[in-house]
């Protein structure tokens, strides 16, 4: 009898994607006693506690069964309501709400992205876009936009010519460049998204953590009434991370395709997390203000510290400081490791962005102002041994 | 940054941290250190700072006080305003806060002592014996979970995983 093809046990499109470029980093690390780690992108603050004494309650009342698939009306109507702070008047029916934004992006991928098409992709960038994007059928196209260069109307349309990609994917506040977009900047965008006919993906993550200007949602522009996906959530701005909660912007059509991926996979974003939500809509603003002042104090100091030893451009959001390598010599993931082995500080190698991070490291400021000067000269005594 | 804004911004980060240098403030704020140092000069001589202090969980090390706060109730006359009775208490070195309140009593005092002896000793006979005084409520502190804002209590620790993109 003739041998039947030997069947492959995985999703072949997965061979195309390598693991994550810290998985090497990351086992370097386990085991060593009193790292200050810059390397974790999230909060250090705890979620605030009326967000914990509400989940805490509707757990004590019971409230632990499903929602609607688009997730509870109530919140959806907080969260449309809430985005108008960002110059987007959202209609709750076109909120969907997610198990973070994680889970959005995957979604909004999967109800956008056909076989083929292709996704462009401003790099560095935070390191799902790309794997998801190829696990989709997506052929990922980047451009290299390291700091302080920023995405502008030639780049996208110079690179649209060649390619005419369907999707392109911002990120601003930028996770790991801190580099964000006036709405000056993003009216050029728009400009060069409707002339190519593209769709947005918007992950603004971290809308609530700006320091130089507010935030606004390219969604809220003209003529982007119809491309535009918006994700965004409650980790960053609410320290709710481990509660994976966040949200889904899109117009009609994208949205219908994105509740239907989430109603077969996900069903539902869970319950307790969503009263949290709305709980940090509401009544939250007083502790978001007073943790972003904390963020940005801390990135005064830090970045002014950096800057005595490392180029390093001043982040208009988020809590990443991405200072430039180049000059010592090394290589990023070199750079990362020997610091870790000599100095006990670990940052995330720039190269984990992607090839456009090669040369940099990503430091996140969310640690204690004591940490961050320990860790700053720490840095400042490894840098001058190099020279 | 506005005048006023500066100023404020300075104060907050001292009353959250008494021990940052100059320099460090000037980091933070992105001041320059002969304007925080100007600031801070300012705030001293107008008593906008009134005093630089530490929070010490004295519990922890083992030191016994005892604290008490008082509600005291008091008769005002036309030569006795509540001004004139609040300065003479606040006077003595065991009171720590006097505050005047809405309510049942007049005053709240905070009282500081070795022993119950001490404080009880002391309201009966310094604070009780005002002649403006009308009756007093003694309540003792049993555990403090809380001061000036700071948990003296820790539950929560970072958690977080030391790398994650």
């Amino acid at each position: 009898m003739e041998k039947m093809k030997e069947k492959k046990k995985v999703n072949e499109k997965l061979l195309e994607i390598k693991p994550s470029g810290i998985r090497r980093f990351f086992d370097l690390i386990i085991g060593r006693e009193d790292v200050i780690s810059l390397g974790v992108g999230e909060p250090d603050f705890p979620t605030p506690w009326r967000i914990r004494e509400e989940m805490i309650y509707s757990l004590e009342k019971g409230i632990t069964s499903y929602t609607s698939n688009y997730g509870l009306e109530e919140l959806r109507v907080e969260i449309a309501k809430y985005y108008r702070k960002f110059g987007l008047d959202a209609n709750p029916d076109n909120i969907v709400v997610t198990s973070g934004v994680s889970e959005g992006f995957d979604l909004s991928l999967r109800a956008t992205v056909n076989p083929g098409d292709f996704v462009l992709i401003p790099e560095p960038s935070y390191v799902s876009y790309q794997p998801l994007a190829i696990l989709c059928g997506g052929n990922v196209v980047t451009i290299s936009i390291p700091p302080p260069s920023r995405l502008t109307y030639e780049e996208i349309t110079t690179a649209s010519r060649m390619i005419d990609p369907k999707i392109l994917i911002l990120n601003y506040p930028s996770n790991p460049t801190g580099v964000s977009y006036s709405k000056k900047e993003l009216e050029e965008i728009a400009d060069a998204v409707v002339e190519m006919d593209m769709i947005v993906i918007s992950d603004e993550i971290y809308s609530e953590l700006t320091y130089k200007f507010p935030h606004t949602s390219i969604a809220g522009l003209n003529g982007m009434e119809d491309r535009v996906v918006v994700l965004n959530g409650f980790s960053k701005s609410f320290a709710m991370t481990g509660l994976r909660i966040g949200y889904v912007i899109a117009p009609d059509e994208i949205l219908d395709a994105v509740l239907k991926i989430h109603q077969y996979s996900m069903l539902c974003a869970p319950i307790t997390s969503q009263i949290g939500a709305i709980e940090a809509l509401r009544n939250g603003e007083s502790e978001l203000d007073e943790m972003r002042a904390e963020y940005m104090r801390r990135r005064n100091f830090f970045v002014r510290k950096l800057n005595e030893v490392l180029e390093t451009h001043m982040p208009e959001g988020a809590f990443y400081a991405f200072p430039s390598i180049k000059d010592t010599g090394l290589s990023s993931e070199e750079f990362a490791e020997r610091l870790l082995l000599e100095k006990n500080v670990a940052v995330v190698p720039g190269n984990a962005f992607g090839e456009s991070g090669e040369g940099y490291i990503r430091c996140a400021y969310a640690v204690s102002m004591d940490k961050l000067r320990e860790a700053a000269d720490r840095i400042s005594e490894f840098v001058n041994s190099l020279r | 940054m506005h005048e006023a804004d500066k100023k404020v911004e300075v104060l907050k980060l001292l009353e959250d941290n008494a021990r940052y240098s100059v320099d460090e403030i000037a980091d933070i704020t992105g001041l320059s250190r002969e304007d925080v140092e100007k600031i801070i000069s300012e705030c001293e001589n107008e008593k906008s700072i009134l005093k630089y202090k530490t929070i010490i969980d004295w519990e922890k090390l083992g030191e016994e006080f005892v604290v008490a706060l008082i509600d005291v109730r008091v008769n005002l006359t036309r030569e006795k305003n509540y001004d004139d009775i609040a300065r003479r208490i606040a006077k003595f070195p065991e009171v720590h806060a006097v505050r005047l309140v809405s309510g049942e009593y007049d005053f709240q005092i905070v009282v500081k002592g070795k022993s119950l002896k001490d404080v009880s000793f002391f309201v009966s006979e310094k604070v009780s014996t005002l002649p403006e005084v009308r009756d007093t409520n003694t309540h003792f502190v049993l555990k403090s979970y809380k001061e000036e804002g700071v948990l003296l209590f820790s539950d929560e620790e970072d958690r977080r995983l030391a790398i994650v993109p």
